[in-house]
């Protein structure tokens, strides 16, 4: 009895430790085996000068390697489609902007943080943040803080968490202390 | 003629020449490539090209920073700016930096109030305040939520995001480290604005010189750092540039050449420079007429210069040689009349042509070749010895005439030739015109390149599609441009076009900015409606007081003008949108294909005119520029072809009537030939002909009609020997023409090189087709 529950102790303690131990490889290849998938989301964003929070509601579309949409349905219909390098903002009227990535290191840092933790790209994340993981594979946090001073003055820290692949909130901390939070239910993925 | 009506002659010519010289003297000589664009034939054609050479657009040079890296540009980008922003030669200086960007920024935001569209009476009661700000949180909400956030304060009701909408859509050039770079991120780029219109070539060219030249000495400069610019001042200063040098060169080329072969025929200095006086004297007179007739003479009519010395010196050749025996040949000077006749002929209808340049050679030539003429006709005769020491030209005579002989027995090749070409014609599928206007510009396929990646680089809209207008005054043509924005607003909201400008987006009507003044509530009002619209909103109204001292302060602001735009990057857009001239203004509001679909980049212009009639506005014009520009083309090949034509007909008249109709076609046939011919072998080389390759067959059958008469005049032919002499006489003169044409025909001048080969390789043509055609047996062998 004594054995077995020593055995069981060693176990759990095994699996303690390997869940404390989820490294930043082991999740990036984790996400990385996701092909695609789309989730609804809901947003919220805390802002100091409204008393309430703002939501917004929509769906969410991923397609490995780089295509990442966001549909927004509510309350205004819009859509952000990132693809490779070229990012469009669709309006309700049909209107279309383009922009280049590349352009604009600020929105590239904005929505890499995104699209890279979802294709598990962690060279895409380095490039534009500092990476801190917590948690095990059922239950993980991945804290982003941007390199760039630019990107500093806007952002202050993006915290992604999530269940094995699947990521359940996004939160952006803004460098002014109003912030956003965006909870993800998935609906299919493969 | 007796000696004193030499003596006379001789006076008038010295008069003639004396007076020449003064006009030339006095005579302003321009080289830009404007002669060589057509006088457009309607009033809208007109304007157009007037904006494209003349106007604001033309004012805008665009520059690129290469070599070195990307920090070393950006170095040399923002020291160039901060150079020449303070020299009056530069109405505007850009490359992007925050600063500019800034000043429009804040322009826009400063006088939301009197720019946004939105600003209307019952935007600005409670229930609309209330939707107003609905919308900015719905905004804030959404993907854009950062920006929106922070002009909440205040501009609640969004008139920022009303105004920044007109821009949507724009493609804009790429920045990094806060300046303007290049698509491929290798060069760094800027716009200026010249102070002069495209008028002033050489002020123009004094500011691009001022470019360079600071760029050349900004401190501390890489080495391997260069400077390159484009726009449509760059193009007409370097075209003027080359078109001077290839004047010079050809002139000298061309008079160096024709020396050497005169010398070598006649081989004697005196009659060298006796030969060269009608040359001389018909080309003072022709820029003396073209100076008088034009006021100005263009530097490609200098060029073609070198044409008349291969026609003028012709008649000096025919004199020499074929009095070389002592005696005149009979009816030497009929023929010569005649020749004379047939090329005044062709250069008449030269005269015609809606192109100035064609015109001034017209006139040059017909001048020159009469002037020749006449002084070799009465002039030289009196100045030649009594014996011409001449060198002996029966050994290369006869073998001359053994050659012409073999020619003459091989017509058959006539044929032949006559059908290879209209084979090739038939079968060649190919378009054998070329309708593109730079066909004509000598612009280099680099510089091209060059312009076309520096205006990719600006996000510069390429000004296809374009509304224009025109009104009395600034306000009536604002007023005017905002009626014409509703309707493209909505044309854009179908989906017909794109995008659009119009002047009011930068600067809207004073009745406009009045109006909505008149709409914003008087600050306790203001203040009131405001409590209203917020309540049971997640803001409340202390946090907006920003925004209310905003509207009370636009109230009563100074209204815009154009002044206020000083400065920023919008003016040099407002300036290209509205143009201030003589009497009037021109608008010009530029339109944007929706780049989707089949035919995304192309605008249905018939919908946007149908759109526009609708809406009382028929007064604006919607021009696709391309069309416009290949239609003026076309028109001109078309009014070419009519005037070649008309020309070879009339020369063919003046042939019958004066030679009888066998002995004119015994002229015409071998002249069709050589035309086809030429047009044949261009055709097989996918060369595409334009007006000035149809000049240049009008030329070919002005000369090659020397020949052929010479060859067919039966009633000169004395004995073997003065036939011998003539036809010495014609390949000489031949071989001057085809050295002065082909001398024209490698210039890097397109305008001069098309006539130049056309004409050489057709004159040669029109000597050998002759000689088998029109050219009759000696009688020894007959």
């Amino acid at each position: 009895m004594s054995k077995t529950l020593a055995g069981l102790a060693v176990l759990l303690a095994a699996g303690f430790c390997q869940a404390a131990e989820l490294s930043v490889a082991d999740l990036m290849q984790m996400l990385g085996q996701k092909k695609s998938g789309t989730a609804t989301f809901v947003e919220k964003k805390y802002i100091a000068m409204l008393k309430q929070p703002l939501e917004s509601s929509g769906e969410l579309a991923f397609r490995a390697p780089d295509r990442l949409e966001k549909r927004t349905l509510k309350p205004k219909m819009e859509a952000v489609v990132l693809e490779g390098n070229k990012l469009t903002l669709e309006r309700s009227d049909g209107r279309k902007m383009t922009v280049a990535l590349s352009d604009r290191p600020e929105v590239a840092a904005f929505v890499e943080s995104i699209r890279a933790t979802l294709s598990g790209d962690r060279g895409g994340l380095e490039r534009f943040y500092t990476l801190a993981l917590s948690g095990g594979a059922e239950q993980w946090q991945l804290n982003l803080t941007p390199l760039q001073p630019r990107m500093q003055k806007v952002i202050s820290q993006i915290r992604i968490a999530g269940n094995q692949a699947q990521v359940k909130t996004i939160e952006f901390l803004q460098a002014d202390g109003d912030r956003s939070e965006m909870a993800i239910t998935g609906t299919s993925s493969k | 003629m007796t000696l004193r009506h030499h003596k006379l002659a001789l006076v008038v010519w010295l008069a003639l020449m004396l007076a020449s010289v003064l006009v030339i003297v006095q005579t302003r000589f321009v080289a830009d490539l404007s002669a060589f664009m057509p006088k457009a034939p309607s009033a809208r054609q007109q304007m157009l090209i007037d904006q494209l050479r003349d106007g604001a657009i033309a004012r805008i040079v665009l520059v690129g920073i290469e070599g070195s890296d990307e920090a070393e540009r950006g170095r040399l980008s923002r020291l160039l700016v901060s150079q020449l922003a303070h020299n009056p030669r530069f109405t505007s200086v850009q490359n992007g930096d925050s600063q500019t960007q800034q000043r429009d920024q804040r322009y826009f935001f400063d006088n939301r109030y009197l720019l946004s569209p939105a600003v209307t009476p019952q935007r600005f009661s409670a229930d609309g305040m209330r939707t107003a700000i609905q919308d900015t949180l719905d905004a804030m909400s959404g993907d854009a939520g950062l920006v929106v956030k922070k002009i909440l304060p205040r501009d609640p009701s969004g008139e920022t995001l009303q105004i920044l909408e007109q821009f949507i859509g724009e493609s804009q050039p790429h920045s990094s480290n806060d300046i303007w770079v290049s698509r491929d991120g290798k060069r760094a780029v800027l716009l200026l604005q010249l102070a002069e219109s495209g008028l002033n070539t050489d002020a123009q060219a004094e500011a691009l010189a001022d470019v360079q030249q600071t760029f050349g000495r900004l401190p501390a400069r890489h080495a391997d750092t260069r400077l390159v610019m484009s726009g449509t001042s760059v193009m007409s200063v370097a075209s003027r540039n080359i078109i001077k040098s290839e004047v010079e060169r050809l002139a000298a080329l061309g008079t160096v050449l024709v020396v050497a072969l005169l010398l070598l025929v006649y081989r004697s200095l005196p009659l060298l420079l006796l030969g060269l006086i009608p040359v001389l004297s018909g080309a003072l007179v022709g820029v003396a007429c073209v100076s008088l007739g034009f006021g100005h003479v263009h530097g490609l009519t200098l060029g073609f210069g070198t044409t008349l010395i291969g026609e003028a010196v012709d008649y000096s050749i025919y004199l020499f040689i074929q009095r070389a025996g002592g005696n005149e040949p009979r009816h030497f000077w009929r023929t010569i009349r005649l020749g004379v006749l047939t090329s005044i002929t062709g250069f008449a209808a030269l005269m015609c042509s809606s192109f100035p340049g064609l015109s001034q050679l017209g006139l040059y030539s017909i001048s020159g070749l009469v002037t020749a003429a006449l002084v070799t006709r009465y002039i030289l005769p009196g100045l030649m010895p009594a014996h011409l020491n001449l060198r002996d030209l029966s050994g290369p005579g006869l073998r001359l005439q053994q050659g012409l002989d073999l020619l003459t027995r091989m017509r058959w090749v006539l044929a032949a030739a006559l059908l290879a070409a209209v084979a090739v014609l038939v079968l060649h599928k190919q378009d054998i015109w070329n309708r593109q206007l730079n066909a004509l510009s000598s612009i280099s396929k680099q510089q091209n390149q060059l312009d076309a990646e520096l205006r990719g680089d600006l996000g510069g809209n390429d000004m296809r599609y374009v509304a224009s207008f025109s009104a009395p005054d600034q306000e009536s043509a604002l007023q005017l441009a905002e009626r014409s924005r509703r309707v493209l607003l909505q044309l854009q909201r179908q989906g017909v076009i794109g995008g659009f400008h119009t002047p009011d987006e930068l600067l809207p009507s004073q009745a406009s900015q009045r109006a909505r003044q008149a709409a914003l509530p008087v600050a306790a009002e203001a203040s009131q409606r405001l409590q209203q619209a917020l309540s049971g909103m997640p803001l409340s109204a202390d946090q907006l007081q920003g925004f209310l001292a905003d509207v009370e302060r636009s109230r009563s602001q100074p209204l815009l003008n154009r002044q206020s735009l000083q400065g920023s990057a919008s003016s040099v857009l407002l300036d290209s949108m509205l143009i201030k001239r003589a009497n009037s203004y021109l608008v010009l509001m530029p339109l944007r294909p929706t780049g989707e679909g089949a035919q995304g980049d192309q605008i249905a212009l018939d919908k946007v005119r149908a759109a526009l009639v609708s809406q009382q506005l028929a007064q604006v014009t919607v021009i696709d520029l391309l069309e416009e520009t290949t239609a003026i083309f076309d028109s001109y090949t078309h009014e070419a072809l009519l005037f070649s034509s008309l020309g070879s007909l009339a020369i063919l008249l003046l042939l019958g009537v004066t030679c009888g109709w066998v002995q004119a076609v015994r002229v015409t046939i071998p002249l069709g030939c050589a035309v086809l011919c030429v047009v044949a072998i261009f055709d097989a080389s996918g060369i595409q002909l334009t007006i000035l390759h149809l000049v240049g067959l009008l030329l070919v059958v002005a000369i090659g009609s020397n020949y052929a008469l010479f060859f067919a005049n039966k009633q000169q032919l004395g004995n073997e020997t003065e036939q011998r002499q003539v036809e010495v006489s014609l390949v000489v003169a031949n071989l001057a023409t085809v050295t002065s044409f082909g001398l024209l025909g490698t210039s890097s001048v397109p305008v001069l090189s098309f006539i130049g080969s056309t004409v050489a390789l057709g004159a040669l043509l029109a000597l050998v087709f002759s000689a088998m055609m029109a050219r009759i047996q000696p009688r020894a062998h007959a």
